[in-house]
């Protein structure tokens, strides 16, 4: 009881900071400093359509290496820890049968799913997506394969393969911008092109291709991972 | 309009720490605090709106030279791709070690957990 009181009292005290936040709260008319320099340069110096995509591969490419080499290190802890789990499920439970209507819908579902994931990664310099949603897609069409068969094989060889390469791409290509152009990660290696145009923005699309593979992979480990570890008896 | 996001921003976050306060089961302690992730990332997204301005990319109607006075914060959202991305993996991680601990007392009760009480 005394407990419950202390919790609604602190949630009192960060709602009644919350709310004077919001009350005394007046958006911005005219865009700051940073906002403005991206907005100025981004069309002439990356040739990035998405001024976003520009800032996250660009301007703060490192902190996206960064942001990939994170979510690696999660998706290899996860299996660590998980992995005595999967090993002691030798005698497995028998699994209710998956139905027509989803091993059907997968097989239509799975493909699109997929291919609207390579589409969102590819454009992510000219429409509001990129690698990391794109990714996020890929492994959503996995996880509809892992729910329609759950006891097929998952080709972790190959899902590691992907990953790894593209990693190891990804670090080269920031390297070339070390020799090329201007400092590591900048795009500017390949010539920018047409502000809008599919080749455009230098390595944009690369490397977004690219951050597209390892963040699909890097979620479909994740998802196997948690798939694989039986629950315990 | 504004307002009325950066409110349910802050809504999210209290669910969430009052989801996280409240309940002893470590699953439903994660999914509050999925919920309180979500409203952060709502919240940063308001602040970079701007009324009467459009979406940071560059077309036709927002010319290159014109962008600055056209398109809102394109900072925030930056920030906030990083931290969804960021948020799944620490998502997945609290996922695997509430595994490991159901594994070792068989119980997903926080109370049972009383290793480290000083």
């Amino acid at each position: 009881m005394v407990k419950r009181l202390g919790a609604l009292l602190l949630l009192l005290a960060i709602g009644g900071i919350f709310t004077s936040l919001l009350v005394g709260y007046v958006p911005d008319t005219e865009l700051n400093d940073t906002a403005r320099y991206y907005a100025y340069h981004t069309a002439a110096d990356i040739g990035s359509a998405n001024i976003v995509t520009a800032i996250v591969i660009t301007y703060r490419g490192l902190d996206t290496l960064g942001e990939v080499t994170v979510l690696f290190l999660a998706a290899a802890i996860l299996g660590l820890v998980l992995a005595r789990g999967r090993r002691q499920a030798q005698a497995r439970r028998a699994l209710t049968p998956v139905g027509e209507l989803l091993t059907t819908g997968s097989r239509v579902l799975v493909p699109l799913i997929m291919l609207l994931g390579v589409y969102v990664f590819i454009n992510g310099h000219l429409t509001p997506g990129g690698g990391f949603q794109g990714g996020a897609v890929i492994a959503s069409g996995v996880l509809l394969l892992l729910l329609a068969g759950p006891r097929k094989p998952f080709a972790h060889s190959l899902i590691a393969a992907v990953e790894s390469l593209a990693g190891v791409f990804y670090v080269v290509i920031g390297l070339m911008g070390l020799v090329l152009a201007g400092g590591f990660l900048d795009s500017r290696v390949l010539p920018l092109g047409v502000l809008g145009a599919l080749f455009s923005a230098g390595t944009i699309p690369i490397i977004y291709t690219l951050i597209g593979l390892k963040v699909g992979a890097e979620f479909s480990v994740m998802l196997s991972d948690l798939a694989e570890t039986e629950e315990l008896g | 309009m504004i307002h009325l996001a950066m409110a349910t921003g802050f809504l999210l976050i209290l669910i969430g720490f009052y989801g996280a306060v409240s309940n002893r089961n470590i699953l439903r302690m994660i999914v509050a605090f999925t919920i309180a992730d979500s409203g952060v990332n709502l919240v940063i997204v308001a602040i970079g709106y701007m009324p009467g301005r459009t979406a940071p990319i560059l077309d036709a109607t927002v010319k290159a030279g014109y962008a600055a006075a056209r398109i809102i914060d394109p900072v925030p959202q930056a920030l906030v791709l990083t931290a969804i991305v960021i948020g799944v993996g620490v998502t997945a991680l609290m996922l695997a070690y509430a595994y490991k601990l159901y594994e070792k007392k068989r119980s997903l009760d926080i109370a049972k957990f009383t290793e480290l009480r000083g």
